[in-house]
C-alpha cells in the first residue's frame, strides 16, 4: 500500500470577520488558496487526483463549493472536486478522507481544504415565511395563492442570522465550553499564558519566515490579521469575561484567550511518493493514522469540546504509542480553556480511568512541543479552515525537525468541533528517508 | 497604458494641427508579434567596404533583397552601414554621405544598423577618433529618422567581422520589430559567443518589481515563457497574490522570498534545481523606490534601496555561480535605469543603487565567462507602467515626450530586450548595459 504525504500546504492570512474580507465569500477564497498553492508547485493547467473541501458556514448556492473553486482556479478544468463538511474538523477530514483513497492507490495526488467566513454568512428567512414561498409555489390557482400569501405574518420576515449555538441546547460554544472550564477548575491566567504563547509563537514564526511557503498575501493582508505580537500578560489580563458569567465560579474566558470570528481559507497538498517524485517535490510528513469521536454533550455527560480528548487516546492505542514518542503536538485552540482541560484529562488518572479506560493516565504534554508555531487563539479560527492550516504547519515543522536532528519526528493533531466531535491525527516526517 | 496624445496626434486632424502648432508628432511604433517579426520590406541597403560581401550574403539567406549602392527615389526597409575598416576619421565620409543619401528613401519603421569597432586604450589616436566618431555619428543619426525608424550601432570587437555568426544575431535583433524602442545605442559583440553550446530552453528566476501583473516583471516572464522558458518567480511574500497569479498564467512556480537574506541565491538554486533543472536564465528584476532628496535622506530610505536592488543582486550572483546549479551557457540579465545613467533629483539612493548595476555587470563579465555565461544589463528609460501612470500628469508628459521617438516604452519593449539578451543570438554580448529608452535625451 502506497504512502499518503503532505507535500506542502498555502492558505490565505486569516482575517477577523467584517475586517480586510468582509466583501469575499468562500469560493473566492477558497480559489484563491488554491491558486497560491498552485503557483507554489508549480501545478497550473494540470490536473490533480481530487480536490477535497469545504465550509461550516455555506451558502445554499455554493452547493458544490469545491468544484467551483477548482472551476475558477489556474487547477486544469478535469480536476475533480467533492465538498466535505464537520464543523471545525472539515478541513482534517478531508485530509482523512483523501490520504486514505491515496493509501488504497485510488488517487495519487489531492488537495485538502476549507474555507469560511463570518463576514459573508448566509442570511436565511424565517421557517414561517419559508413555508408559505413554498406553498406559493405549489399553488395552481388565484385564490390559492391569495391563500398562501395572506398566511404571512410581520414576524415571518424577519431573517436570520447563523450563530454558533448548538441546536439542541441553545448554548453558544463559549457557554458550553465555559461550563468545561469550571468543571476543571482552570483559572484565568492558565488561560491567558497559553493565549500569549500562542500569540509569540506565531509572531515568531512570521519573523523567522517560517510561513514564507505556507501562506501567499490576499487583498492586502500578509499576516494574520488576529496576530498581536506586542500583548502581555498584562493586556490580556484587562479584558472582561465573556462568557460563564452566569455560573458559580468566577467567569474566567474574554475574548483574548477565546478566538474571535474569523474569515479565511487554507488547502494541503497531498501525495504519494511517486507523484511527489515526479514532480520534484519533498514529501514533508507521512500521514500515519487519525480517528474522530463523539461525546454526548446533550445531557451534560460530557463536555461539548471534549471529544478529541477520546480520539487521541484511542489513536495512540492502536498506534502503541504514548505521549513520550510525539515530538511536537497541535491541539487546536477554540479556546485556551479547551486545550487546558484536554490537558488536564490526559493527567487525571480518574478521568483516563474511568472515561478513557487506560490503566494509567496518558500524562503531561511537554508545553515546549505545543503549539510551538502559534495556534488559533492568535492565527483566528475560520471553521473549515483550521484543519488545513494545522496539518501543514506541522508538516513543515516536523520534517524541518526531523532535517536538522537527523532523526524522524513525530507529531500529533487534536480538533474539536461542534456538536461534540473531535478528531486526531498522527504524522510523521523522516527527512532522510526522504 | 494609454498615451492619449500619441493617439490623438496619430488621426488625421491631430496630425493636421501638430503639424500647424510645431507639437511632438510621435508615431506609432511597429512592435513585434508572432509572425510579424520581419522588417517593413525586404529591401536592404548595405553600405561600406569591409565585409559586406559575407553581410550581404547572411541578409540573402534571411530572405531580403541586398542592394549594394543608394539609388535616387529608392525605397528601403532598413539600412546597414559598415564603418569597421575606418582607420582615420577622413574614411568615414563616403559611407557617411551614402547613408545621407539612403535616408529619404528609409520605409516607416525601418531600421538602421551602423557597424563599427569599440575603441580601446592602445588605439592610436587617428584611428581611435575615426572609431569614437561612428558612435557620435549613428546618435545623430537616430535623432534624424522619423516615422518609427530607429538607428542603432554595433561595435564589432577585432575579430568579429560584419558577416560572422557572432555578429549575425544582434543584427538580427536590431533589424527586428523587437527593439523598436531601441534608439541611439552602441552594442558591442566579442568573438566566440555564437560557437557556445546552444542552452536546452531559457528558464529562470525573476524577480518582479511591480505588482499587479502588468508591470516590466510579468512582461519579462510572459517574454521568456513565450520564448520557451520554464519560469521560477520570486518576490517578498507581501506581494505573493500578484506573483501566484503571473506563475499560474505562465505554468510557472512562485517562490515568496526575501531576496535581502543571507541565504536567497543559495534557496533558489535549491528550489530551482529541485523543480525546474539547471539555470539557464536569470533576470534581476530587483526594484524599489524611496525618493527624497538627499538633504533629507534618512537611513532606512538609502539602506533598503541598496540592499534590495543592489547588494542582493551581487550575493545571489556570487551564490549561483558557485550552487553548481547553472546550465552550460548561463544568461544573467539585471535591470537598471536611465536614472543610474543621468542621475534624477530626489534619487540620490536609486540613481547610485541603478549606476552600481551597470559597474557589477561590466566587472562580472569575465567570472561569467569562465562559467560559459553572459552578463548584461537592460536600462529602461520612461515605460507606460502603473508606477509611471502615478506620475504627476506634467512631469509625465514630459518625461514621455523626452526621447527620439517623442514617446514612452511599453513593458514589453523591455522584456524584448532581455529576452534577446538571455537569448543563444547574444552570446558575443556580456558586461553591458543596453538601454531601452527611445533615445532618451536624460543621460545621452
Amino acid at each position: 500500500m502506497p504512502d499518503a504525504y503532505v507535500l506542502g500546504g498555502n492558505r490565505i492570512p486569516f482575517a477577523r470577520s467584517h475586517g480586510a474580507y468582509a466583501q469575499i465569500g468562500n469560493r473566492e477564497m477558497l480559489t484563491a488558496a488554491i491558486d497560491g498553492l498552485v503557483a507554489r508547485y508549480g501545478l497550473a493547467h494540470q490536473e490533480v487526483g481530487e480536490v477535497a473541501a469545504g465550509a461550516v458556514l455555506k451558502h445554499s448556492r455554493d452547493f458544490n463549493l469545491t468544484r467551483e473553486a477548482v472551476l475558477g482556479s489556474a487547477l486544469a478544468p478535469t480536476t475533480p472536486a467533492y465538498d466535505v463538511q464537520q464543523a471545525c474538523a472539515t478541513g482534517m477530514e478531508a485530509v482523512w478522507g483523501l490520504s486514505n483513497k491515496i493509501r488504497l492507490g485510488q488517487l495519487d495526488s489531492a488537495i485538502a481544504g476549507g474555507a469560511d467566513t463570518a463576514s459573508d454568512a448566509p442570511i436565511v428567512v424565517s421557517e414561517g415565511l419559508r413555508r408559505r414561498i413554498l406553498e406559493l409555489a405549489r399553488a395552481r390557482s388565484l385564490p390559492q395563492r391569495l391563500a398562501a400569501a395572506v398566511k404571512v405574518r410581520p414576524g415571518d420576515l424577519k431573517p436570520q442570522a447563523p450563530d454558533t449555538a448548538e441546536p439542541r441546547t441553545g448554548l453558544s460554544m463559549g457557554e458550553h465550553q465555559a461550563v468545561t472550564t469550571a468543571a476543571w477548575g482552570i483559572d484565568r491566567t492558565a488561560q491567558d499564558e497559553l493565549a500569549l504563547a500562542s500569540h509569540r509563537g506565531l509572531a515568531d514564526a512570521y519573523d523567522r519566515g517560517f510561513f514564507d511557503d505556507l501562506v501567499t498575501g490576499f487583498r492586502g493582508l500578509a499576516r494574520d490579521g488576529n496576530l498581536r505580537p506586542d500583548t502581555s500578560l498584562e493586556k490580556l489580563g484587562k479584558l472582561a469575561p465573556v462568557f460563564g458569567r452566569s455560573l458559580q465560579e468566577e467567569a474566567s474566558m474574554t475574548a483574548g484567550n477565546s478566538t474571535p470570528l474569523t474569515d479565511g481559507a487554507a488547502t494541503v497538498l497531498l501525495g504519494s511518493p511517486d507523484w511527489a517524485a515526479e514532480h520534484g517535490l519533498t514529501p514533508l510528513a507521512r500521514v500515519v493514522d487519525a480517528q474522530v469521536a463523539a461525546v454526548d454533550f446533550v445531557t451534560g455527560e460530557e463536555g461539548l469540546l471534549m471529544a478529541p480528548v477520546y480520539a487521541v487516546s484511542r489513536l495512540l492505542d492502536r498506534l502503541d504509542l504514548g505521549f513520550a514518542d510525539i515530538d511536537y503536538f497541535e491541539i487546536h485552540e477554540a479556546f485556551a480553556a479547551t486545550v487546558l482541560c484536554a490537558l488536564a484529562a490526559w493527567e487525571s488518572e480518574e478521568f483516563c480511568r474511568e472515561r478513557l479506560g487506560r490503566e494509567a493516565p496518558l500524562g503531561a504534554v511537554d508545553r515546549s512541543k505545543l503549539n510551538v508555531n502559534g495556534s488559533s487563539l492568535a492565527a483566528g479560527h475560520p471553521f473549515a479552515a483550521t484543519g488545513g492550516r494545522i496539518v501543514a504547519t506541522l508538516a513543515k515543522q516536523l520534517h524541518a525537525a526531523s532535517a536538522e536532528s537527523g532523526r524522524p519526528q513525530r507529531g500529533l493533531i487534536s480538533v474539536c468541533a461542534a456538536g461534540g466531535l473531535g478528531v486526531a491525527m498522527v504524522l510523521e516526517a523522516d527527512a532522510a528517508a526522504g | 497604458m494609454t498615451d492619449s496624445y500619441a493617439r490623438l496626434i496619430n488621426t488625421p486632424v491631430g496630425a493636421r494641427a501638430a503639424r500647424a502648432l510645431g507639437l511632438p508628432r510621435p508615431s506609432e511604433l511597429r512592435r513585434y508579434r508572432p509572425g510579424a517579426d520581419a522588417l517593413p520590406g525586404r529591401e536592404v541597403l548595405v553600405l561600406g567596404d569591409a565585409g559586406t560581401d559575407s553581410l550581404a550574403a547572411g541578409l540573402l539567406a534571411r530572405g531580403c533583397s541586398v542592394y549594394r549602392h543608394p539609388e535616387p527615389r529608392a525605397a528601403y526597409a532598413a539600412v546597414v552601414a559598415d564603418f569597421t575598416a575606418a582607420q582615420d576619421p577622413a574614411d568615414l565620409q563616403r559611407t557617411a554621405l551614402d547613408l545621407g543619401h539612403a535616408l529619404k528613401g528609409l520605409a516607416a519603421h525601418g531600421r538602421i544598423v551602423v557597424l563599427g569597432r569599440p575603441g580601446a586604450p592602445e588605439d592610436e589616436p587617428g584611428l581611435a577618433a575615426a572609431r569614437a566618431g561612428v558612435v557620435g555619428l549613428m546618435r545623430s543619426v537616430a535623432h534624424e529618422v522619423r516615422r518609427g525608424a530607429t538607428c542603432n550601432a554595433l561595435l564589432l570587437a577585432d575579430g568579429v567581422e560584419p558577416g560572422s555568426d557572432d555578429a549575425a544575431g544582434p543584427l538580427a535583433f536590431l533589424l527586428s520589430t523587437r527593439s523598436a524602442y531601441v534608439n541611439g545605442q552602441p552594442l558591442t559583440v566579442r568573438a566566440g559567443g555564437a560557437s557556445r553550446p546552444t542552452p536546452t530552453g531559457p528558464r529562470g528566476p525573476d524577480r518582479r518589481g511591480d505588482r499587479g501583473g502588468a508591470g516590466i516583471g510579468a512582461a519579462i516572464v510572459r517574454r521568456l515563457s513565450r520564448d520557451g522558458a520554464r519560469v521560477l518567480l520570486v518576490d517578498v511574500p507581501a506581494a505573493g497574490e500578484a506573483l501566484a497569479a503571473v506563475a499560474n498564467e505562465v505554468g510557472g512556480v512562485a517562490l515568496q522570498l526575501d531576496i535581502t537574506a543571507a541565504d536567497a541565491g543559495r534557496r533558489i538554486a535549491e528550489v530551482a534545481g529541485a523543480r525546474l533543472g539547471p539555470i539557464d536564465v536569470f533576470v534581476h528584476n530587483a526594484g524599489i523606490t524611496r525618493d527624497k532628496l538627499l538633504a533629507n535622506m534618512d537611513e532606512a530610505r538609502w539602506a533598503s534601496v541598496i540592499a534590495v536592488n543592489l547588494s542582493a543582486q551581487l550575493a545571489i550572483n556570487r551564490q549561483l555561480l558557485e550552487s553548481g546549479e547553472l546550465g552550460a551557457a548561463p544568461r544573467f540579465v539585471s535591470l537598471a535605469s536611465t536614472s543610474g545613467i543621468a542621475g534624477n533629483r530626489g534619487q540620490s539612493n536609486y540613481a547610485a543603487s541603478k549606476a552600481g548595476i551597470i559597474g557589477m555587470v561590466a566587472a562580472e563579465a569575465e567570472r561569467f565567462a569562465a562559467a560559459g555565461g553572459t552578463v548584461n544589463a537592460v536600462a529602461p528609460g520612461f515605460i507606460e507602467t502603473e508606477m509611471t501612470r502615478a506620475m504627476p500628469a506634467v512631469t509625465r508628459e514630459v518625461a514621455r515626450r523626452l526621447n527620439s521617438l517623442q514617446q514612452g516604452g511599453v513593458p514589453d519593449d523591455v522584456a524584448q530586450a532581455v529576452g534577446f539578451l538571455a537569448s543563444d543570438a547574444a552570446g558575443g554580448v556580456t558586461g553591458q548595459t543596453l538601454r531601452v529608452c527611445g533615445q532618451s535625451m536624460v543621460g545621452a
